[in-house]
């Protein structure tokens, strides 16, 4: 069976080590918060200025001077700390961050990543922190579908989408498979509800093990 | 300047800002954004403007509203396309403004740079990707570090929690963003405030702007 996004989040948050510094990039990475074990001392970095970012807030705890990098408001947790926007992407690119977690069009074979923009012409291009993240957290894992709703394979020799970051994926969580970007290729960790035969077929991308 | 004068309106506080300005303002989505101090700005007429800040406005408010009036040239942000960015999406699909996106490590350390005397710095992010196209790069320990240049304000709007009457600045929450940086990247600096204590009030510990970054202040 291949596997839904919560599967996939619950995965991603299994590999995180007790007390990392994690960053989960807006849309399906947010998700992997909810399969962390409470117990675990993981801080959470929201890139516009918190540590220790805390659920979604809800009803009375709602507070508009308090949200994540979607906007959505969130809450405190003990041993929250805030600051401004420049020290906040200094401990992106400075490498203080031990995981980042991000979605994406496409990821090549060498770990280039394209996230940003579709490149159509009309698409306005808006790029937040990603490229930061790419380039400054530790370990960079990227959570996807492997196709596309056309069917192509978004883990590809080449992107051929405007790219975010060469060489900065480390791994790749995806509904059919769990990828390891490797200095000597691609490693299929795991598959869920596909043969490593088919996925050779269907990816063209040489495939490890 | 020197001493901080502390407004009695919005209106005097965005006095004299002029066609053509750069201007900073602060906020992450709404968290920050010095909404009043943009009213006001509507309201005195500055257009041909630069603006820098995170986002392309939000909803019809705040910025959204300054765009929507036309005075806007050119927005350099990080991060135009959201749910709610409108305004911004129909001014700039009809090519009515210009569009520098810059990712948004970059965009708070350019300003930095700029407050701190900083020609230009190399950095890593966006190597090898569209938004370093052109740009001097060098190799350094192995790694390609692009060469980024200053974002210097003319003004710098940005909204605070609390300021004392000397104009020192406490932030709440993550409404703090921009805030800190954008105060030491202008050359007239403007903060909307929840609150004006007296002087002596605020801790010298917890203050996260002091005084001699900040113009004018307005409880707003």
């Amino acid at each position: 069976m291949s596997l839904n996004k919560h599967e996939m989040a619950a995965l991603v948050a299994r590999d995180i080590e007790p007390g990392s510094y994690v960053n989960l990039g807006i849309g399906q990475p947010t998700l992997v918060a909810d399969h962390l074990p409470a117990d675990a001392g993981i801080v959470l970095h929201t890139e516009n200025g918190m540590l220790n970012m805390g659920p979604a807030a809800t009803g009375d705890a709602i507070d508009p001077d308090l949200t994540n990098a979607g906007k959505v408001p969130v809450t405190e947790l003990p041993g929250s700390s805030y600051f401004h926007h420049a020290d906040s992407f200094a401990m992106m690119r400075g490498g203080h961050l031990d995981v980042c977690v991000l979605g994406a069009f496409q990821v090549s074979a060498r770990g280039d990543l394209a996230n940003w923009h579709t490149g159509e012409p009309d698409a306005i291009p808006a790029v937040g922190g990603a490229m930061d993240l790419a380039v400054g957290a530790k370990s960079v894992y990227v959570m996807m579908t492997l196709f596309a709703k056309d069917g192509s394979a978004k883990l590809v020799p080449e992107c051929t989408y405007p790219l975010t970051g060469l060489g900065c994926v480390d791994r790749v969580y995806t509904d059919l498979a769990t990828f390891l970007i490797t200095a000597g290729g691609v490693v299929v960790r795991e598959t869920y509800g596909i043969s490593r035969e088919e996925l050779r077929e269907r990816l063209g991308v040489p495939l490890l093990s | 300047m020197s001493a901080t004068t502390i407004c009695d309106s919005t209106a005097e506080a965005v006095a004299g800002i002029r066609d053509g300005s750069t201007v900073l303002i602060g906020g992450f989505g709404m968290a920050g954004m010095p909404v009043h101090l943009i009213d006001a700005l509507i309201e005195q007429g500055a257009g041909d403007l630069t603006v820098v800040s995170n986002n392309a406005g939000n909803g019809d408010t705040g910025l959204a509203a300054l765009l929507a009036k036309g005075r806007v040239r050119k927005m350099i942000c990080s991060f135009p396309r959201q749910a709610d960015s409108w305004v911004f999406d129909g001014l700039y699909r009809a090519g009515r403004i210009a569009l520098e996106v810059v990712p948004q490590g970059n965009l708070a350390e350019r300003m930095r740079a700029a407050g701190a005397g900083i020609g230009a710095f190399y950095a890593r992010t966006g190597a090898g990707t569209p938004l370093a196209e052109g740009k001097e790069t060098r190799e350094i320990d192995g790694r390609t570090y692009v060469l980024e240049f200053p974002i210097k304000g003319d003004v710098a709007l940005i909204g605070a929690h609390r300021a004392d009457r000397m104009g020192n600045l406490v932030y709440r929450k993550t409404a703090r963003n921009f805030g800190p940086v954008m105060a030491t990247a202008a050359g007239l600096v403007i903060a909307q405030v929840n609150e004006i204590v007296p002087t002596g009030e605020l801790d010298p510990e917890v203050i996260v702007t002091p005084s001699i970054y900040v113009d004018r202040v307005v409880a707003a």
